[in-house]
């Protein structure tokens, strides 16, 4: 079980790489930001599965926590950059 | 394999898969707009499937509530933020691509 999990999570990670890529390349701020948005949420789901691989149930704390910080720079970024106009 | 093995099997599956489409979708799709619809609503699920997995793996206790709480979290704020810059980036000005503009691309 241990092993579909590791598996999953690194499937994840390879998603989340192309959406990396995504962000860098842009083009516009709102698709960055979505982008980061999105791989933010992957981490999140990265992160719960390897505490369940690994057996450590503390990991969901941290995953907690990186799925608030995810949103709140969601809004922040969506907030203060794209809705004056102007680039990051 | 045992019925949980087989359960978390699949809900991992279909977490990767409905992240495939998430990222195929970004990387196809023409603006903005039509990239948040594929984006976040494929995200969030596959999200939900794969905290489903972690929490069949746990199985039964405190972890459970934990997981429950996130599966929560992200269904709500996922599909609330990408409103949220969806929105701004409307307010700034921003149209949605049409049939029209494909020409200029």
């Amino acid at each position: 079980m241990a092993d579909t999990l590791t598996l999953g999570a690194a499937g994840l990670v390879v998603l989340a790489l192309v959406l990396v890529r995504q962000v860098a390349v842009g083009p516009t701020t709102a698709d960055r930001v979505i982008a980061v948005n999105v791989v933010g949420t992957a981490a999140v789901v990265v992160i719960a599965l390897l505490g369940a691989a690994l057996g450590e149930p503390g990991y969901l704390d941290v995953a907690l926590v990186y799925a608030l910080l995810n949103f709140l720079l969601s809004l922040g970024l969506a907030r203060f950059s794209i809705e004056r106009g102007g680039l990051l | 394999m045992t019925p949980a093995e087989a359960a978390v099997l699949a809900l991992v599956a279909g977490s990767v898969a409905f992240s495939l489409v998430a990222a195929v979708g970004f990387l196809r799709l023409p603006d903005v707009f039509a990239r948040a619809h594929a984006a976040s609503k494929n995200e969030t699920l596959g999200a939900l499937l794969g905290l489903a997995a972690a929490a069949v793996a746990f199985g039964p206790g405190q972890e459970t509530v934990k997981l429950a709480m996130l599966a929560v979290f992200v269904l709500v704020t996922g599909p609330t933020a990408a409103h949220a810059v969806v929105r701004a980036t409307s307010l700034a000005g921003a149209t949605p691509w049409t049939r029209e503009e494909e020409a200029d691309r």
